[in-house]
């Protein structure tokens, strides 16, 4: 009973916040809705007792990425008055696309196919199971390969964000060699003749 | 020496002689380049008469022997092969002789010619052509030899290949050609199919099973028809007669050979030794006997309009061929053959005697520049009287016993067309009377057209010239008495066949009475009125009273315009098939070529691809949410096709 | 007691609300960005709401690689965005067309 209507709470949370997230005309509260989101979505994942994760989530999500968002946001110095215009002109397809992928996708994994009758509900874990110490044995163990490679991975994102963002500094003045070899010699040198009488 | 090595160096001689002269001649020099030629066909002359020897005088039956199997296809093999019998003995000893005629005759007439060694080359190897055609023992090298003079007509009407008249007329004489040796193949491959064979022998034993055969009868009427039409083509007969005035266009001594005396009697050739063939339809002999007698008429009418003394000559030579196409259709092969031989004679002596009037003159070739040429030019004048006389038919020259003999048979015969003919070629004897004594008193007799100085400045040809003039004057005077008691008495043993039906040349034999009695009968008859009419109004209108000629010319305006205009058979052909074709091409050009492949084809189809491309291009808006929509859409399906299908 | 097929509801309503935004947002790259983050995190309910109920730890490993994954991917999607609007100086997304054909 409790565990339902904690789950219709943060179910709810999530849907409203996410659409808040698509309408908003100011992005700020767009994203700050997209943290509601996430947050209520965490919640769910606890129910799910998947503990370490909503965490991470929480932790990485929200507080890296969502944060790193803000940064970005606030950094573009946007005209707030052009955003959002024409807004509704495109919103009855829109929504009917959407409808349509939600409607199909509910009937696929609806209550028919996925109800409690087909796939029975497991029972909760015991009191001392530890999700932390059940993920990091797989983790460790078995995915250890492909946990050194995520590594990698976002050390490759550093790397190129890093240098797409990056202004060239302007007291260098390395050459660029793409300009160095289009130069050509009747760019550089212009022969006058100045007659042989001035000599 | 045994017989088949005598043929083969008649045939073979002549063809080494041209090579060596074609192909080496820059090297061995212009005597060398005679020499050998005139050697080569002299040669072949000389072993021809041999040959005649052993088959008149020593009786030796017809040989046939295979040099050389050149090709096989399944069960039919094609081969090199002679046929020696009194027909290709006749034929061989005629073109040899003419030809070497020629050859000497060339020797001064293309004196100051660049292209003197090419020349007897070219005329050798004209020779070689023709003697395999008439030795030939089968279809396919008889067609061979057919096209082998073809090619050397087109090479030596073009001679002077700068000229762009020859070329004209080469193109020309080829083309025509062309037309009728379509149905030549068509003829062939007729014969091929019924009989299985291609050799004479054969082919003639199977013709009465075939023709008694019901399903089969009318083949050999089409294959005669076929043939024929090949022969028209050849022989320039009416309609494909317009190539032979062009091909005045080549130097004389080939007006002489070829267009006289050898190539265009090939068809008559052929005619004579596929008689047992002909025998069986009378329908083509029928057509036969009309186109000969057709283009006999028709050509002598031009004939009097013309003022080029080749072309008078050439006239002449159409209307001749006519003559004999009329003695083959009637049935009556030695008597044609017979004509054959004696107007190769005096037709070659006439042009050669042309060339010899034109050489004197710097080339000068309108009737109406010369004139008391008489005097001038005596042995070419005698022989070129005697030539005249020989056509005209006159009593004890040659030409009356054959003339005589074919208008006789005309009258004899039963054809349905025969009566009409009988007419025609009657009436033919005054207008070749009429042509042939214009042209001679135009140029000998009457007071010269030209300026006094030039006129002193004729003199005769040099003698090389009037050798072959003389010998073949001699020739026109005997070979008539000489030979017409012969062909009486089964020249052509088994080589011509003709049917009991027609009767023509069988009653001729039973009424001839001797060669006196002919000729005697010939002061008196129809024919001799006829030609001296002839030469009389000939005389009256040229010699005596000029104006009666500027008389006819105003009063049968329209006739003469049509004369003048050949019966428009030219206009015709340029009108039709050449710029018809002419037509054809443009408009495969601006139709099929510009617009279908260039336009539509690979313009178009760039195009096409261009558009369609620009279409393509809205496509990519450039835009996120586009892309995005339409990966939203293929989800969309998907999942309905998922949900669907379950 | 909830049965798989709500979350799975759950994480399907989210989906469509991500693939609704990406397409009615014409103004603001920005919530482009977002709208991915928020498929993301749709997808990875879903992992771990299998991950639960089959009692397999797979997919619980999964979404941490997707969470990686994700992170990294909207650094550089931020970086990129940041060098275009230096050029552009506009995150308009109707103005993003040079891919124009």
């Amino acid at each position: 009973m409790i565990k339902q209507s904690i789950f219709y709470f943060f179910s709810f949370l999530a849907i409203s916040s996410g659409s808040m997230v698509i309408i908003s005309r100011n992005s700020v509260r767009a994203l700050l809705f997209l943290v509601v989101t996430f947050v209520s979505t965490a919640g769910l994942w606890m129910l799910l007792e998947s503990e370490f994760l909503s965490i991470t989530l929480i932790l990485v999500y929200v507080g890296a990425v969502m944060v790193l968002f803000l940064f970005v946001v606030m950094m573009l110095d946007v005209e707030l008055a052009v955003i959002q215009e024409g807004f509704t002109r495109y919103l009855p397809v829109g929504l009917c696309a959407a409808v349509l992928i939600v409607v199909g996708l509910v009937y696929t994994v609806g209550p028919r196919n996925f109800g409690s009758e087909r796939i029975p509900i497991p029972l909760p874990h015991p009191a001392n199971f530890s999700h932390v110490e059940a993920l990091g044995v797989v983790l460790y163990t078995r995915f250890l390969y492909p946990f050194e490679l995520a590594g990698v991975l976002l050390l490759s994102a550093i790397v190129s964000a890093i240098s797409l963002a990056s202004r060239d500094r302007r007291e260098n003045k390395a050459l660029d060699p793409n300009q160095q070899i289009k130069v050509c010699k009747e760019d550089r040198l212009r022969l006058v003749n100045i007659g042989k009488n001035n000599l | 020496m045994p017989d088949f090595v005598v043929t083969c160096l008649i045939v073979f001689l002549p063809l080494l002689a041209a090579l060596i002269s074609g192909l080496f001649g820059s090297v061995i020099g212009r005597r060398n380049a005679h020499v050998l030629t005139n050697l080569a066909v002299g040669i072949s002359c000389l072993l021809s008469i041999f040959i005649m020897k052993r088959l008149f005088l020593d009786e030796q039956p017809a040989f046939n022997f295979k040099l050389y199997t050149w090709g096989q296809s399944g069960e039919l093999s094609f081969q090199i092969g002679f046929l020696i019998d009194r027909l290709s003995a006749l034929m061989m000893l005629v073109v040899t002789f003419v030809s070497w005629m020629v050859h000497l005759y060339t020797i001064g007439y293309m004196h100051e010619d660049p292209g003197y060694q090419r020349f007897f080359s070219y005329i050798s190897l004209f020779t070689f052509g023709m003697l395999m055609l008439v030795m030939s023992n089968n279809f396919l090298q008889l067609f061979f030899g057919w096209e082998m003079v073809g090619l050397m007509s087109y090479l030596l009407i073009g001679f002077w290949f700068q000229k762009e008249s020859a070329i004209f007329a080469n193109l020309k004489a080829f083309i025509v050609n062309r037309v009728g040796d379509f149905g030549f193949v068509l003829g062939i491959a007729g014969v091929l199919y019924y009989f299985g064979t291609l050799d004479y022998i054969p082919v003639f034993s199977k013709i009465k099973p075939i023709a008694l055969n019901e399903g089969t009868s009318h083949a050999i009427t089409l294959i005669c028809l076929f043939l024929f039409l090949g022969a028209m083509g050849k022989s320039a007969q009416v309609p494909l007669h317009v190539w032979l005035p062009d091909s005045m266009e080549g130097p004389t001594p080939i007006s002489a050979l070829i267009h006289a005396a050898t190539m265009v009697t090939a068809g008559i050739f052929m005619l004579a030794r596929l008689s047992p063939l002909f025998e069986c339809s009378d329908f083509v002999l029928n057509i036969i006997l009309i186109v000969g007698t057709m283009t006999c008429f028709l050509m002598g009418l031009v004939g009097v309009v013309q003022n080029d003394i080749k072309r008078i000559i050439a006239y002449s030579t159409l209307s001749q061929l006519g003559y004999m196409m009329t003695a083959m259709g009637v049935s009556a092969y030695p008597i044609g053959l017979f004509h054959l031989t004696t107007h190769a004679f005096f037709k070659a002596l006439l042009f050669l005697c042309a060339g010899s009037v034109i050489l004197s003159l710097h080339h000068e070739q309108d009737i109406w520049q010369m004139g008391n040429l008489k005097k001038r030019l005596p042995i070419t004048y005698f022989t070129m009287l005697i030539g005249s006389l020989a056509l005209v038919g006159f009593p004890l020259f040659s030409g009356f016993y054959s003339k005589d003999l074919i208008i006789e048979a005309v009258k004899l015969s039963h054809l349905p067309a025969a009566s009409f003919a009988y007419w025609v070629v009657l009436g033919n004897v005054f207008i070749t009377a009429l042509y042939t004594f214009r042209l001679f008193f135009v140029v000998f007799h009457t007071k010269e057209r030209m300026s006094r100085a030039k006129f002193k400045h004729i003199h005769e040809s040099p003698i090389i010239i009037l050798i072959p003039l003389v010998l073949l004057a001699l020739l026109s005077l005997v070979s008539g008495v000489g030979l017409v008691g012969l062909i009486f008495q089964d020249f052509f043993r088994e080589a011509i066949v003709i049917h009991p039906q027609h009767v023509s040349f069988a009653t001729l034999q039973e009424e001839f009475q001797g060669v006196f009695a002919m000729t005697t009968k010939g002061f008196t008859s129809l024919t001799f009125g006829l030609s001296l009419s002839g030469i009389l109004i000939a005389w009256l209108c040229y010699v005596k009273e000029p104006q009666f000629a500027h008389f006819f010319q105003k009063r049968l305006s329209l006739f003469y315009h049509i004369l003048k205009n050949k019966f428009g058979f030219d206009d015709f052909n340029q009108w039709l098939f050449a710029s018809g074709t002419r037509s054809i091409g443009w408009l495969c050009w601006q139709l099929g070529d510009r617009w279908l492949i260039d336009d539509i084809g690979v313009n178009g189809t760039a195009r096409m691809v261009y558009r369609l491309s620009k279409l393509l291009r809205r496509i990519q808006t450039g835009y996120l949410y586009h892309y995005a929509f339409i990966m939203i859409l293929g989800f969309l399906f998907l999942l309905a096709w998922f949900m669907l299908t379950d | 007691m909830i049965a798989l097929s709500d979350y799975l509801i759950v994480s399907a309503i989210l989906f469509g609300l991500g693939i609704a935004g990406i397409f009615i947002n014409r103004k603001n790259v920005i919530i482009l960005l977002m709208c991915i983050e928020l498929l993301l995190l749709s997808v990875s309910t879903n992992f771990v709401a299998f991950s639960r109920f089959s009692n397999d730890l797979m997919g619980q490993v999964f979404v941490f690689f997707i969470l990686t994954v994700a992170a990294a991917e909207a650094a550089i999607g931020l970086a990129i965005l940041i060098v275009l609007f230096r050029k552009k100086k506009t995150i308009d997304v109707e103005k993003m067309d040079l891919l124009k054909g």
